[in-house]
């Protein structure tokens, strides 16, 4: 059982390291020639107007509110799904009880405005 | 003849023995297991550069082209030549980026990318770990590239990078949910979230028979996430130029784009695992080796028709995208969600044949399909009530 | 609501979907433009005024380089313009080579224009690898003419440059019998695409009112509803002898231009099979110095170029150039209309009504 992990463990040991040798690789065999207008930020190739990192606009945000509602609720949904077959009826109605009051909030949410990007 | 018929686990069982003899026990477990994860890695980057030939020449006989033919037979060599060409490539970085950040995105990009494949069995025999939340496992280190995607935007200090990190955040995020849930009823037909014991509940039929919405819904979803044509707002060159990398060069964009059709092969992968039965196939128990075969050529089916997608469609627009995602993905899984429930506790209670089980699972996807159908045509006629007109008349003077 | 601070982004000159050197500073809220300032003048080469110091005939190469996809019916206009000044007769043979290089132009343009706006939308450039296949077989009847694809220089006082080949008129036949075809697969392709449907409709619409006030024209202010073309409204050359009608369509958005375009590309298709069919034998030019002297006045001569109305006015003070040389550049007055168009929208439909738009730079800076 543990020895499944230690496999994960080390396959994202490999799988950290490479992207770092491949950094290595490079860095011995690329030219290194800074210049001002190189270490410029891309703007279509005029100097840019005022800075990137800006109190952003919320829609994002509220997308990834009701997201967290939802992640939340596949962390319960899987352990139920998975142990379905052993489980009653009594498991069924649960359920049906869970995801109803989620698609309550869903329909709240819509109603709102809140998935009507402005 | 039994060595050959499954070749490569008898090797790999043979090297062991060999180490075995000296190296104490827990070192040739060791050196194996970390043998293991470099061929994987190593398997996936050969995967994967030719995935972008392959990409090329596809889009390219579907565009009436040749495609790369300059470089070795077929142009067999280009990926080859194009690696080298990114690593000896000059990285420029703006002087304006958070350093940290704009260094350390794309190793995270490329490391959540590879790691979903510890646990994918790529044939009978054949997977590095099988641990049984292996689904909610591959699902939670896909979630990783969010981060990182954001991270590339937001450090490269440029708007463009910015605005597509937002979409990537918003788009994944929203794919997500009806992601998870089309897995939720895998997981409720297998009773597991181990990929071997899916694959081998799936030895008679594929779960695609039983799920057909389930299966339309994860491939969607894990089209979005990998941000595959029509969704690949966060990068649309002809909004964003690049978007989230835009400002990257050299061997650091080169993870960029690794990452992405390592992405792009495990959706496939998952989408087969998940639906078109793994490495099942004819004579898999007499000649394992087959098994391999198989699993691939499901795999390289779903990428070519993702790859032809991208070939024909134009792409979607944010809020359409993310309008498709919680109004008609996020229903329609949870829905199929409840019937596939609802239909396994009835079959089972009135014992009904595993053949007549699947036959009602079709009617009772068949039904949705409708409903949905019916709703969608609904509001369809009232944005056209709202003057939509799907039909412009063309006036002749 | 938090307080959301709006960015400021430049969209070009160094931009993909920008056809060409065209700069748009853009104020966004999020995704949502508020507020559009087109810069324009990367590709500005001084033409108007290179005009003067030339001789007349030495502009005629110049005009290939204004819109540079459509260079057949630049030089007409332009040729048209000095023949009104001078009062040069054309024989009818060369009128009828005119009506189907400008037509054959015609196509040429409509279809580059659905190609860029499909890869503005996203398509990785399938639809526009299949229209520049077929835009190819055009050219390959213009080269075979004239010599060149591209920049013709074809069309001269009182006539064209050279006579067709031989072997033009059957060729022709043949490319107009493939682009019927070709269109109609086009249209399966995409006229019915779901994604395109929603990426188009509904989004650029611009009212008749405004297209009249900014004087839009060409397929732009067609598909806005007002059937105006140069060749119905003001017959020049031989347009009055040939059936062909004028679509329209009422909404106004990006995907009636779109649609207005493709029927274009039928009705020049009509067209060229009159004119091949008529094509009279005889002279394909009249006699004219080739140190052009006009009398001194002015005239200002149009034409339905693919993208609008284009127009040359001329002032002639009896020398061997131009004293005043003035391009009404149809892409320039449709652009106007920009800011207007996309405000409250986001950038993806911005792409789309620029590529709905069909701007070329070489006409717009000049």
């Amino acid at each position: 059982m543990l020895s499944d992990y230690v496999f994960i463990g080390l396959f994202a040991i490999v799988a950290a390291i490479f992207p770092f040798a491949g950094f290595a690789v490079s860095y011995l065999v690329r030219p290194k020639r800074p210049d001002p207008v190189k270490s410029d930020v891309y703007e279509c190739g005029m100097k840019p107007i005022g800075e990137a990192w800006v109190q952003f606009k919320v829609q994002y945000y509220l997308y990834a509110l009701i997201f967290v509602i939802f992640d939340v609720m596949s962390v319960f949904l899987f352990p139920w799904a998975v142990a379905y077959h052993t489980l009653g009826l009594y498991a069924l109605v649960e359920m049906c009880i869970f995801l109803g009051i989620l698609v309550g909030g869903l329909i709240y949410a819509w109603r709102k405005g809140a998935l009507r990007w402005v | 003849m039994a060595f050959l018929s499954d070749l490569l686990v008898n090797l790999w069982n043979w090297i062991a023995v060999q180490l075995d003899q000296f190296l104490p026990s827990w070192a040739t477990a060791l050196v194996m297991l970390f043998a293991a994860a470099v061929v994987i890695v190593v398997f996936l980057l050969l995967t994967v550069m030719f995935l972008t030939l392959l990409e090329r020449k596809v889009v390219a006989r579907i565009a009436d082209r040749i495609g790369p033919n300059r470089v070795g037979p077929f142009g067999l060599l280009q990926p080859i030549a194009d690696t080298l060409k990114l690593i000896i490539k000059e990285n420029t970085e703006p002087a304006k980026a958070d350093h940290p950040v704009f260094r350390l995105a794309p190793a995270v990009v490329a490391t959540a990318a590879l790691m979903p494949y510890a646990v994918i069995p790529f044939g009978r025999g054949m997977v590095g770990s099988d641990v049984n939340i292996g689904v909610l496992y591959v699902i939670s280190i896909s979630s990783l590239t969010v981060i990182a995607v954001l991270m590339a935007g937001w450090g490269g200090g440029n708007k463009y990078g910015v605005l597509g990190g937002m979409r990537a955040v918003a788009q994944m995020f929203s794919f997500e949910v009806p992601l998870a849930l089309s897995i939720g009823s895998v997981a409720l037909l297998t009773g597991s979230l181990s990929l071997v014991a899916i694959t081998e509940a799936q030895r008679k039929l594929w779960l695609i028979v039983a799920q057909p919405i389930a299966f339309l819904v994860y491939l969607l979803c894990g089209a979005a996430e990998a941000n595959r044509a029509p969704f690949d707002i966060p990068e649309a060159e002809s909004e964003l130029v690049a978007g989230y990398h835009v400002e990257y060069s050299g061997v650091r964009f080169a993870f960029f784009y690794m990452a992405e059709y390592i992405n792009m092969f495990t959706t496939s992968a998952m989408a087969t695992i998940l639906f078109l039965g793994g490495w099942q196939g004819p004579f898999v128990e007499r000649v394992p080796i087959l098994s391999i075969a198989y699993f691939l050529a499901k795999v390289y089916g779903l990428v070519f028709l993702m790859i032809w997608v991208r070939a024909t469609f134009p792409r979607l627009r944010i809020d359409q995208l993310l309008d498709l995602s919680w109004k008609v993905l996020l229903p329609l899984a949870l829905m199929n969600l409840l019937v596939t429930a609802v239909v396994d506790k009835v079959a089972a209670q009135v014992r009904l044949s595993s053949t007549l089980t699947i036959g009602v699972f079709w009617g009772s996807n068949l039904v949705l399909v409708g409903v949905v159908a019916l709703v969608l045509y609904l509001s369809y006629r009232r944005k056209r009530a709202r003057g939509l007109n799907p039909h412009y008349q063309i006036h002749w003077h | 609501m938090l307080k959301t601070q709006t960015i400021t982004l430049n969209l070009g000159p160094q931009h993909p979907s920008t056809h060409g050197l065209f700069r748009m500073v853009l104020t966004m809220d999020g995704e949502t433009i508020v507020c559009l300032r087109p810069v324009f003048g990367y590709l500005h080469r001084g033409i108007e005024k290179l005009a003067e110091t030339r001789t007349y005939l030495q502009n005629i190469p110049l005009t290939d380089r204004l819109d540079y996809i459509c260079s057949m019916t630049n030089n007409l206009a332009y040729v048209i313009a000095v023949e009104k000044l001078a009062g040069i007769e054309v024989p009818e043979r060369a009128e009828y080579i005119r009506v189907i290089m400008a037509e054959f132009t015609r196509v040429v343009n409509h279809l580059v224009a659905i190609g860029a706006l499909l890869n503005d939308l996203g398509t990785f450039f399938t639809p526009m690898l299949y229209c520049l296949r077929e835009r190819e077989r055009i050219l390959d009847l213009f080269e075979m003419t004239c010599g060149a694809r591209m920049t013709c220089n074809y069309m001269r006082f009182g006539g064209v440059a050279a006579d067709l080949p031989e072997e033009f008129v059957p060729q022709a036949r043949e490319v107009i019998a493939g682009l019927y075809y070709w269109v109609d697969d086009l249209e399966r392709l995409l006229t019915a695409n779901e994604i395109l449907l929603v990426r188009l409709q509904g989004i650029g619409v611009l009212p008749r009112e405004l297209a009249i006030n900014g004087s839009v024209t060409g397929p732009t202010l067609r598909a806005s509803g007002v059937p105006y073309d140069v060749r119905k409204a003001k017959p020049y050359s031989i347009y009055d002898r040939f059936d062909f009608k004028i679509p329209t369509l009422d909404e106004g958005d990006c995907y009636a231009r779109y649609l207005i375009r493709l029927a274009e590309i039928r009705q020049s298709l009509h067209i060229l099979e009159q004119a091949l069919q008529d094509l009279p034998p005889g002279e394909v030019q009249t006699k004219v110095s080739r140190l052009l002297r006009p009398p001194p006045g002015d005239a200002y001569a149009c034409t339905e170029s693919p993208k609008g109305e284009l127009g040359f006015y001329l002032v002639s003070d009896g020398g061997i150039s131009p004293y005043r040389f003035h391009v009404r550049a149809p892409t320039l007055i449709n652009l106007t209309v920009l800011p207007d168009l996309v405000r409250g929208l986001r950038i993806p439909d911005l792409v789309a009504i620029i590529g709905s738009i069909d701007i070329v730079m070489g006409e717009i800076d000049r």
